[in-house]
């Protein structure tokens, strides 16, 4: 018992030491690649172990990639998921956006619409889908459409969600100065619905890009959906994790390159220590 | 300076700030009405300085307000100095955008063709030459105040509306902007209303003091100060703090 919490206090007295000293000089972006690459090991290990077509090892993922990369094949249906993704995200930011704030500042259009939300964030996206695909055919239009009508109704929760928290000093001071109503919007009203802009996009893209893949397959002859369901009947596993892993990596890429930047970007006049 | 202390066209707009509101009630989130202010009437002459002095929660914000324009819902009429004229407000608080710089939060204010104007006498007046590319959260609140300050000088106003624009500053500070404000107002004098609870505050700057009952606010009692700031001297501070004591219990 003794000994007990004397190497308890002596384990907690050098905690800081250690805690403070090693993880910061190590960086973080090391504890990032250790991570995954555990990740990997594991995968790897539980791969040779199982010896299963279903479940390859990262090379046979690799060599699978390399295949449909060279022919240019990979590349193509990235692209074509990556152009539904972003259309479908800018129109479900715009549209989700615009009704929120009108909800957020008129209690009674929200009071009457809100029955709708909560409706519209109830139907599975699944039926949202094949709903548009019969209604308006089998083409881009209706699939993109599809997957922003998805989007739309979480959007609107949010920035309503901002609207209803709008300073209204900054308001008034705009009116006693005779803001025009593209200058308030502009320099009052959308910096403060800032965060809630990044809020929606945030679980907009990784919400979006899923339901894109479910549209292609249901509907489309290209994009990774389309190639995931071909190697689906192939029982292709190292092939569909290929086309997964590659997406997600070109989602983060978006993440980190242009996502994080332009946050910092819009957020430089908050004071320094509010910043994570 | 230069532009500041130039003869100007006349400030502030031709005719006096009238206020007349007969009653001003709010109905409270309970359903029950509070009475604000049962009768304010006053004027200030064209490009002259009034104070309006009130125990607290009188109504003397909603004063403002409702010269500013915010608040339509009162009964009594209202003449504004200059019927096109702009009106500037100092808030009880700085009201600055926080993430737009000390700069552009000025700038902001002014019309589309002034907006590339020439401020930097009214920043090195005010003290904020250095300050210009700070945002507002890096700022002091005293040094926010002087920003609010050139905001509403910066459009020239006909009417410039005050509240409380010195409080929970430490009194050397507030005696610092007091004479900035008089410097700036000064150079070029418009019809202003300010409110305060400094009667020190109001004697050093205005040229009528307003002052309020309790809420709900009546006029009590209007002082007129005749002596040119520049020969307001302590003793003469002193000795109008006296007379004015005495003639209105308990305002000190
Ligand atoms: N929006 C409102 N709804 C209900 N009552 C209000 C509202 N605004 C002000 N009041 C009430 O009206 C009265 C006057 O308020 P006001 O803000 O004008 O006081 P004030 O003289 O500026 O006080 P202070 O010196 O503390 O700033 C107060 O009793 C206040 O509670
Ligand atoms: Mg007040």
């Amino acid at each position: 018992m003794a000994d007990d919490r004397q190497s308890g206090t002596a384990g907690r007295a050098l905690m800081p030491a250690s805690g403070a000293g090693v993880l910061p000089s190590v960086g973080p972006r090391l504890v990032t690649v250790v991570s995954l690459a555990g990740l990997l090991a594991i995968w790897w290990v539980a791969a040779i172990l199982a010896d299963s077509r279903v479940l390859p090892t990262p090379p046979q993922v690799a060599e699978a990639f390399w295949r449909d990369a060279a022919t240019g094949e990979l590349f193509f249906h990235l692209a074509m998921t990556l152009m539904r993704v972003v259309a479908a995200f800018v129109l479900a930011m715009v549209i989700g956006s615009v009704i929120g704030i009108c909800l957020g500042m008129n209690r009674e259009a929200n009071r009457f619409f809100d029955p709708w939300l909560i409706l519209f964030l109830n139907i599975p996206a699944l039926v949202i889908i094949v709903l548009a695909y019969i209604w308006f055919g089998l083409n881009e239009a209706a699939a993109i459409g599809a997957i922003a009508v998805n989007k739309i109704p979480n959007v609107v929760v949010t920035l309503r969600e901002g609207a209803r928290t709008l300073d209204r000093d900054l308001e008034e001071m705009a009116r006693v100065y005779r803001f025009s109503a593209m200058k308030t919007l502009r320099h009052v009203v959308l910096p403060q619905l800032q965060p809630y802009f990044a809020a929606a996009s945030r679980t907009g893209i990784s919400l979006i890009w899923k339901i894109a893949l479910v549209v292609e397959l249901l509907g489309r002859s290209n994009g990774v959906g389309f190639q995931i369901n071909l190697y689906f009947q192939l029982f292709d596993v190292a092939s569909i994790l290929a086309y997964t892993l590659a997406f997600v990596a070109v989602m983060l890429t978006i993440e980190f390159f242009l996502v994080q930047p332009f946050e910092a970007h819009s957020t430089r006049w908050r004071p320094k220590r509010a910043r994570g | 300076m230069s532009n500041l202390s130039k003869p100007i066209p006349p400030a502030g707009g031709p005719n006096a700030l009238e206020v007349d509101i007969r009653a001003k009630t709010f109905r409270g989130a309970d359903g029950e009405d509070v009475r604000a202010i049962e009768a304010i009437a006053f004027s200030v002459a064209p490009a002259s300085f009034a104070t309006l002095i009130g125990p607290s929660g009188c109504g003397k914000t909603t004063t403002l307000r409702i010269i500013l324009g915010l608040d339509r819902e009162f009964s009594g009429s209202l003449k504004l100095p200059d019927s096109g004229g702009r009106v500037a407000a100092v808030f009880q608080e700085p009201r600055l955008l926080p993430w737009r710089t000390v700069d552009d939060n000025v700038r902001l204010v002014l019309s589309d063709e002034e907006a590339d104007g020439d401020l930097d006498d009214l920043f090195e007046i005010l003290g904020l030459a250095e300050m210009r590319s700070r945002y507002p959260a890096e700022l002091s609140l005293g040094l926010a105040r002087r920003v609010a300050l050139a905001r509403a000088f910066a459009i020239r106003p006909s009417l410039m509306v005050l509240d409380e624009p010195f409080v929970s500053l430490d009194e050397q500070t507030a005696t610092r902007l007091r004479a900035l404000l008089t410097n700036v107002w000064s150079a070029r004098p418009t019809t202003a209303v300010m409110v305060t609870h400094n009667l020190r505050e109001a004697v050093e700057l205005s040229d009528r003091i307003i002052f309020l009952t309790e809420r709900p606010a009546r006029v009590r009692g209007v002082y007129e100060i005749d002596k040119p700031r520049a020969e307001r001297d302590s003793r003469w501070r002193e000795a109008t703090l006296t007379s004015i004591a005495k003639r209105y219990s308990g305002i000190l």
